[in-house]
């Protein structure tokens, strides 16, 4: 073992590597990672099924489902409860509220995905799993992830913002600057010769330096 | 099994992609025939391989006998 995967914390996945497979009992059957390639995955955990803060979450991840798909992207939920717990959970949030949820929900009673992925906080619940995100490309390729504690209910415009984000970032070969959003000026990356930055300063961009260069896309 | 009720009946949305391999060999057709997630597909053409209702032959599915029975 070389001293890098020593200091390694066991169990974190890591950002541009492939997402760690699985195959898992969801409410929509048993699913594996694959079954997801060509789209891209938005693979979430909450901590438990009916309570409070998650039920505004699934609520929330409901409203923006539609979005989502125009997204080309897949919604996938997970806690540590069982299969009949998840389907007597979503069954009764539609009752409550009228809302269908639409997307499959993980049981991992055996720990097995929430471990493979990082989402048990001991330091917060030995129980249960804490609000992760994790947005997964259409090659498997885990390209973002975002913690939450137990405590915080999630921001559904942020979500959206990041799948807009590596979309963009992906088809156009560029990077987005602090509080992008669609519509917004992207970044141009940064010129590694000196050649190309003259270039640069001539391109016709908006440019701070030769370092710092906007566009539209 | 999601396709497969304990009673051996399948359920509607195994039902749906039965009928789309009536005439699509991909689980993408399958997917837009059926009008289900390609996910879901995917999950349930696993399902009706080990029931033995449809088979993958030369990197495409097809129903069987039993499958088109069902469908």
């Amino acid at each position: 073992m070389t001293m890098e995967t020593e200091s390694r914390p066991a169990g974190l996945p890591r950002l541009n590597e492939p997402a760690p497979a699985f195959e898992a009992v969801t409410t929509h059957g048993t699913l594996t990672l694959a079954d997801f390639e060509g789209r891209w995955l938005i693979l979430f955990s909450h901590p438990a099924d009916f309570t409070p803060v998650c039920t505004t979450e699934f609520l929330a991840f409901a409203e923006i489902f539609p979005q989502l798909q125009e997204r080309g992207t897949d919604l996938l939920g997970l806690s540590i409860d069982s299969v009949y717990s998840h389907i007597a959970w979503v069954r009764n949030i539609e009752e409550k509220t009228g809302v269908r949820i639409p997307f499959p929900v993980i049981a991992d009673l055996n720990k097995e995905v929430a471990t493979s992925y990082g989402m048990l906080m001991p330091g917060e619940s030995k129980t249960e799993t804490s609000r992760c995100v994790f947005f997964i490309d259409p090659n498997g390729v885990l390209r973002a992830m975002i913690y939450y504690p137990l405590s915080l209910g999630r921001n559904m415009a942020e979500i959206l913002r990041v799948i807009d984000a590596l979309q963009t970032a992906d088809k156009h070969g560029v990077a987005t600057p602090a509080n992008w959003k669609p519509g917004d000026r992207v970044i141009v990356p940064a010129p590694n010769t000196q050649e190309l930055a003259e270039e640069r300063m001539k391109a016709g961009y908006e440019c701070t330096d030769w370092y710092l260069c906007k566009k539209d896309v | 099994m999601a396709c497969v009720n304990p009673d051996g009946t399948i359920t509607a949305s195994a039902k749906a992609i039965l009928t789309a391999l009536g005439s699509a060999t991909t689980a993408e057709q399958v997917a837009s025939l059926a009008g289900l997630p390609l996910f879901r597909v995917r999950s349930a053409l696993r399902e009706l391989l080990g029931a033995g209702l449809a088979v993958l032959e030369d990197g495409g599915y097809r129903l069987t006998d039993e499958g088109r029975r069902r469908a």
